[in-house]
């Protein structure tokens, strides 16, 4: 060992590190700033192309062949409708996952199956669920290139975020909750739907809107089931005038959506058609954007309020 | 005593057996139960629809064609079954996006977790979070009419469909997945290793890496296993901004497919059910799978190995 007594020595070693500390502070910044510029870059670039073409027009108008009178509004109708069967299929079916894995599961193998199979699913590439749907739902069902097959696709695919949002906040809830509802002679369903649901459902609902958020800006397993790009008509009206009010014939209806819509005008040459792919692109982000900070807001208020 | 008047008395009937609560208890469990097998089925029935479709591929083209030939032309009338040229278009672009993501998102890990003040962590967190919830179609159009054109200023010779560009934004999209759970990982680093090594004398940057990165190794792991899963996986970007024409090549300056932009390319046109260009998806498809399944496997392996537990 070197004598202590050289504090100079000691001093010089301590600022050499200390300069690495800075320099790291710097480059840590510096590569949060490169994260942050590019989106800047991203948006301003299809606000700036995108910003003139949005009216109105844009937003009641089918697709064209003139780009200057083509809209969206096929596109955002679909997106609706498939949004809608997505979230019908996979909010039960989630949160039901959900709770079994977290209050009933017994501690066995098919258990252990269950959770590893979850996260590994949440790691699959969404195209292939778009090719399990085309097997499955598209030919094998004879769902065909519907809404009903799209939405069913993307729950799939949003299933393991459900699941996961539901088992954390079901877990963050004490055990003392639970004992004194079993101490009242309730049921499990009883505890489970009186209490642990409604205490986790800011938790669950922060789930399922980034699920849904993700769902639509999907694209691949859309185009993998055969969605049409060019879609000049609404799928039948889910309203009708005559009983029983309510149809499901949009169910079996082709259908495009709006990544879909902008992913066909982004791979024309013609530059018009891009400047639509701008407009629509602003429109996906700004929902995605919206939805994903809603999410944000529900949980940062959650931490804040809830203190067991 | 006054209070006791306040407590009914319930007949005994009612506390005892009920035949239809237990029922409704049965049928409640049986459904959960459904629905968390239910994500058993679905990978079962992953596996079960691409692997019956490849065989039906398999029993016209061989194994050994399918891994060695160096064309994909399955829709030509000359046609060719090579995986090749698409497995190096995916390698190449997710190589240089993983370039980008890792270091990145490592950097500003390290950075958000061990040196950044609460505030600017409180603000950073939820814009990546946000950045992550990017639809990729749109990143798709930022790399081909953005990223391109900026490229082609400092490479001329640079064409307008190439690996670079989609790698290189695929990597910025990849950026919040690893940052996240990298931070993840070195947050769950209790706090006294940190100040045994603070108490030692070591700085931050220091104790950063020699400390608290060790010890987080097993997350970290499955955040870079996860990046290399999307990456690989990742189809809208390539898919827009790659072209499309298979080709073998190493070189990212070029246009290629990934293996993800060929079932697009397929799924695009009109192909019948059940001809040989619709089982090709399902191959690909199985290719897919299987690289990031062994991803998977690997993460799995390391995280169990190196799990430190406190």
């Amino acid at each position: 060992m070197k004598s202590v007594n050289n504090l100079e020595e000691i001093r010089r070693i301590i600022s050499l590190h200390k300069r690495w500390d800075l320099l790291f502070m710097i480059a840590g910044i510096f590569a949060l700033m490169i994260a942050v510029l590019t989106f800047m870059a991203l948006f301003a670039h299809m606000l700036i192309d995108g910003m003139p073409r949005l009216s109105w027009d844009f937003f009641t108008s089918f697709p064209s062949r003139r780009p200057e009178s083509a809209g969206i509004f096929s596109a955002w109708v679909g997106t609706t409708l498939v949004m809608l069967v997505t979230a019908v299929a996979a909010v039960p079916l989630g949160i039901g996952s959900g709770v079994y894995l977290e209050e009933y599961a017994p501690r066995n193998l098919l258990t252990e199956i269950i959770e590893i199979n979850v996260t590994n699913l949440a790691g699959v590439p969404s195209i292939i669920y778009g090719l399990l749907a085309l097997g499955l739902f598209v030919y094998q069902l004879g769902f065909g290139q519907s809404i009903l097959a799209a939405g069913l696709a993307l729950a799939l695919l949003i299933l393991p975020v459900v699941i996961v949002a539901t088992r954390e906040a079901i877990r963050s809830i004490p055990v003392t909750i639970r004992e004194g509802a079993y101490a009242l002679g309730a049921t499990k369903w009883q505890t489970v739907s009186d209490h642990l649901l409604p205490y986790s459902s800011a938790g669950i609902l922060t789930g399922i809107i980034i699920g849904l958020a993700r769902a639509i800006g999907e694209t691949a397993p859309i185009i993998t089931i055969g969605a049409l790009t060019f879609i000049a008509f609404l799928p039948p009206s889910p309203i009708k005038n005559e009983f029983p009010y309510v149809s499901i014939e949009w169910l079996t209806a082709p259908f495009t959506v709006m990544p879909i819509q902008m992913f066909n005008w982004v791979s024309r040459p013609e530059e018009a058609f891009q400047l639509n792919a701008a407009a629509a692109g602003l429109v996906l982000v700004v929902m995605t954007l919206a939805m994903n900070g809603l999410a944000i807001y529900l949980r940062y208020r959650m931490r804040k309020n809830i203190k067991w | 005593m006054a209070e006791e008047s306040h407590i009914k008395i319930v007949p005994a009937g009612k506390l005892g057996y009920s035949f239809r609560r237990h029922l409704r208890e049965r049928f409640i469990e049986t459904f959960l139960f459904m629905s968390a097998v239910l994500s058993v089925a679905i990978m079962l029935a992953i596996i079960m629809m691409l692997v019956k479709e490849s065989f039906i591929f398999f029993q016209h083209v061989s194994i050994w064609d399918f891994l060695t030939d160096t064309q994909w032309t399955p829709l030509f009338d000359d046609a060719h079954y090579g995986i090749l040229p698409l497995v190096s278009g995916t390698v190449v672009s997710s190589l240089i996006a993983l370039l980008v993501a890792l270091p990145l998102g490592t950097i500003i890990a390290i950075y958000l977790s061990e040196f950044a003040p609460f505030t600017v962590r409180e603000v950073a967190k939820p814009f990546l979070e946000l950045l992550g919830g990017v639809p990729t179609v749109v990143y798709g159009y930022f790399a081909l009419l953005f990223v391109t054109p900026l490229l082609q200023a400092i490479f001329p010779e640079l064409p307008g469909f190439n690996l670079l560009s989609a790698g290189l934004v695929m990597g910025i999209m990849i950026i919040p997945y690893v940052s996240s759970m990298t931070e993840d990982a070195m947050r769950a680093v209790p706090m006294n290793l940190r100040e045994g090594s603070y108490a030692m004398g070591a700085t931050r940057f220091q104790t950063a890496i020699r400390v608290v990165m060790p010890a987080a190794f097993s997350g970290i792991a499955a955040a870079y296993i996860l990046g290399i899963s999307r990456a690989v996986g990742e189809t809208m970007v390539v898919a827009i901004a790659a072209g499309m024409q298979p080709n073998l090549t190493w070189n990212p300056m070029e246009p290629a497919a990934t293996i993800t932009a060929y079932i697009v390319q397929v799924s695009l046109g009109d192909l019948p059910h059940g001809s040989i260009g619709y089982q090709t998806i399902f191959a690909a498809g199985l290719t897919l799978l299987l690289i990031t399944l062994v991803f998977n496997i690997i993460g799995h392996v390391l995280r169990k190995r190196y799990r430190e537990i406190y």
